[in-house]
C-alpha cells in the first residue's frame, strides 16, 4: 500500500475512531447518536429483514429508471438547444440557475398529477438529473475540434455516420461526466421524494424510524443508503477517470 | 433587439405551454399562470412573506461565511501540500457525493429545530465546493510561481496572500459561486425539513395546506432570484477566468 493510501485510511479510521469514544464516553449523547459500531450491527442485523430488502429494491429500481430517463431526455434535449443557437441564448442562463433551485418541492405537485405510487419518485428523480446531463451534452458538444467536422465532410462522410462515428466519440468525456452527474442528482431526488410522500423505500422507512425515535433502526438504515450511494459514486467516478485518461485528459 | 424578441417570444411560448399544461392537469396539481402571477404579488405586498425572507437570509448568510471561510482555509491547507491534497481528494469527493438530504434527522438530533440546524444545513451543502475547487486552484498554480516566492524569502501569510490566492483565484471564486447557490439551496432544504419560518417553511406549509398557487408563486420566486444570482456571478467568473 502507498504511502498516500495508508495515511487516508488512517484519517478514516480515526475520524471513526474518535466519534465511536465521543458516543461512548457520552459526549454525545445516546438520543443524539449512537456508536458507528452499534450502526454498522444495526445495519447487518436490518439488512437481513425482508422488508428493507424489498424497500431497497424499490429505491434502486426507482433510481435506476429516473437515472435512464434523466440520461436519454437530458442527450436528446443537448443535441436539439445545440443545433438551435438562438434558442440556446435564453436558456443558457436558466440551465446554469438550476441547481439553485430546490427543484423537489414540485414534488407533492407530481404526487397530484401521478398518483401516490413509483411514477412520482421517478419523475422528480429525472427531473433533478436531467439538466446536469443537458449541460454537459451542450459541453462535449462545444468542444469537439471544428477540423474534425470538416475533416469528415471533405471525405464526404455522411451526416448520420459523422455524428455516430466522429462526433459521440469526441464528445464522449463530457458525456461521461453529465452520465456521473444525472446519476448523483437522480438518486437524490429519487431518496429526497421517499423523505417527502411515499408508499415505500428507504427513504421512507428512515424518516419513519426518525419520527418513532428509533434511532438504531435510523442510523443503520442511513449506513445502508450512504454506502451503497458512494459505492456507486466512486464506482461511477473510477470509470469517468478512466475515460478521460483514455482519451488523454488528466 | 433580436435577442430582446428572442426573449419575449421564448417567455410567450413558455407561459402558453404552462396554460396548456394547467388546462390539463387541472387545479390540484397547477396553478394558472394568472392566478400565480397574481399571488406573487400578494405575496410581495404582505408582512408574513418579508418575514420570512428575512429568516431566510439570516441563515443564508451565516452558512455562506461558514462555507465561504471554512472552504478557503481548508482548501488552502490541503492545496499547499501535494501530500496531503492525494490523501484527501477521494475523500472529499465521496464526502461531496453523499445525498445530504439522508443527513436531516441527523442534524436536527443535533442541533434540534431553528436557526442552527438550517445554518449546519446550508453550509454542509456549500462547503465542499469551495474546499475542491480551492485545493485545486493551488494545486495546479505553476510551481515556478512558487519557488519564486520561495527565492524572494516572502512569509507564509504573503505568499498567500500576495501570490497564492491572486493566482488561483478563478478556480478559487467557481469554487465560491457554486458553493453560494448550493448554500442557498441547502438553507432551504433545511426549511423544508427542519424550520419554524423562511421560506422553506412557507413553501412546505402551503404544499400541506394544497395550497398550490402559493407553491408555484413561492417557487417561480425562488427560481428568479436564483437566475438573477447565479448570472451575476457567472459573468464575473467569465471575466476573472479571461484575464487569468
Amino acid at each position: 500500500m502507498s504511502r498516500v493510501a495508508a495515511a487516508r485510511w488512517a484519517i478514516v479510521l480515526a475520524g471513526f475512531a474518535t466519534v465511536e469514544l465521543c458516543c461512548r464516553t457520552g459526549v454525545i449523547g445516546r438520543l443524539t447518536m449512537i456508536p458507528p459500531s452499534a450502526m454498522i450491527v444495526s445495519a447487518l442485523h436490518l439488512l437481513t429483514a425482508p422488508a428493507i430488502q424489498s424497500d431497497l429494491l424499490f429505491t434502486i429500481t426507482n433510481a435506476a429508471a429516473a437515472i435512464v430517463i434523466a440520461v436519454i431526455a437530458g442527450f436528446v434535449a443537448g443535441v436539439i438547444i445545440h443545433a438551435l443557437p438562438r434558442f440556446r441564448r435564453i436558456v443558457d442562463p436558466l440551465l446554469a440557475a438550476y441547481y439553485a433551485v430546490p427543484t423537489f418541492i414540485f414534488y407533492p405537485m407530481l404526487v397530484a398529477i401521478l398518483g401516490l405510487n413509483r411514477a412520482p419518485l421517478i419523475a422528480i428523480g429525472a427531473v433533478l438529473g436531467v439538466v446536469a446531463m443537458t449541460v454537459n451534452t451542450l459541453a462535449g458538444l462545444d468542444r469537439i475540434p471544428r477540423v474534425y467536422v470538416k475533416t469528415a465532410a471533405a471525405l464526404r462522410m455522411p451526416r448520420v455516420a459523422t455524428a455516430l462515428l466522429v462526433q459521440l466519440p469526441a464528445a464522449t468525456p463530457h458525456l461521461v461526466t453529465g452520465v456521473k452527474l444525472a446519476v448523483s442528482y437522480s438518486i437524490v431526488g429519487t431518496i429526497a421524494g421517499e423523505f417527502i410522500l411515499s408508499v415505500a423505500g428507504l427513504g421512507r422507512a428512515m424518516s419513519l424510524a426518525y419520527n418513532n425515535l428509533d434511532n438504531a433502526t435510523m442510523y443503520g438504515l442511513l449506513l445502508i443508503l450512504i454506502v451503497t450511494v458512494t459505492a456507486i459514486n466512486l464506482a461511477i467516478y473510477e470509470w469517468e477517470r478512466a475515460v478521460h485518461r483514455r482519451w488523454g485528459l488528466r | 433587439m433580436s435577442r430582446r424578441f428572442d426573449g419575449l417570444l421564448f417567455t410567450i411560448a413558455v407561459l402558453l405551454l404552462w396554460e396548456l399544461l394547467y388546462r390539463i392537469v387541472g387545479s390540484s396539481g397547477l396553478s394558472s399562470p394568472i392566478t400565480t402571477f397574481a399571488t406573487v404579488v400578494h405575496l410581495l405586498g404582505s408582512a408574513r412573506f418579508w418575514q420570512n425572507v428575512a429568516a431566510t437570509a439570516d441563515a443564508f448568510a451565516l452558512a455562506v461565511v461558514f462555507s465561504l471561510g471554512g472552504g478557503l482555509a481548508i482548501g488552502l491547507l490541503l492545496g499547499l501540500s501535494r501530500f496531503a491534497g492525494d490523501v484527501f481528494d477521494p475523500i472529499l469527493n465521496a464526502l461531496t457525493a453523499i445525498p445530504k438530504i439522508t443527513l436531516y434527522p441527523v442534524i436536527l438530533l443535533f442541533f434540534g429545530l431553528g436557526m442552527s440546524a438550517k445554518v449546519a444545513f446550508g453550509t454542509i451543502h456549500g462547503i465542499f465546493p469551495v474546499i475542491i475547487l480551492t485545493m485545486n486552484g493551488v494545486r495546479n498554480i505553476s510551481p515556478v510561481i512558487r519557488k519564486a516566492a520561495r527565492v524572494m524569502r516572502l512569509t507564509p501569510a504573503q505568499t498567500i496572500r500576495n501570490v497564492l490566492l491572486p493566482a488561483a483565484l478563478p478556480e478559487i471564486f467557481s469554487g465560491m459561486r457554486i458553493g453560494v447557490s448550493l448554500a442557498l439551496l441547502g438553507t432551504l432544504v433545511g426549511e423544508l425539513f427542519a424550520s419554524d419560518r423562511g421560506v422553506g417553511f412557507m413553501l412546505i406549509q402551503s404544499v400541506e395546506h394544497s395550497d398550490v398557487p402559493t407553491v408555484m408563486a413561492l417557487t417561480l420566486l425562488l427560481f428568479a432570484v436564483a437566475v438573477a444570482g447565479g448570472l451575476a456571478m457567472l459573468q464575473i467568473d467569465r471575466r476573472l477566468r479571461r484575464e487569468g
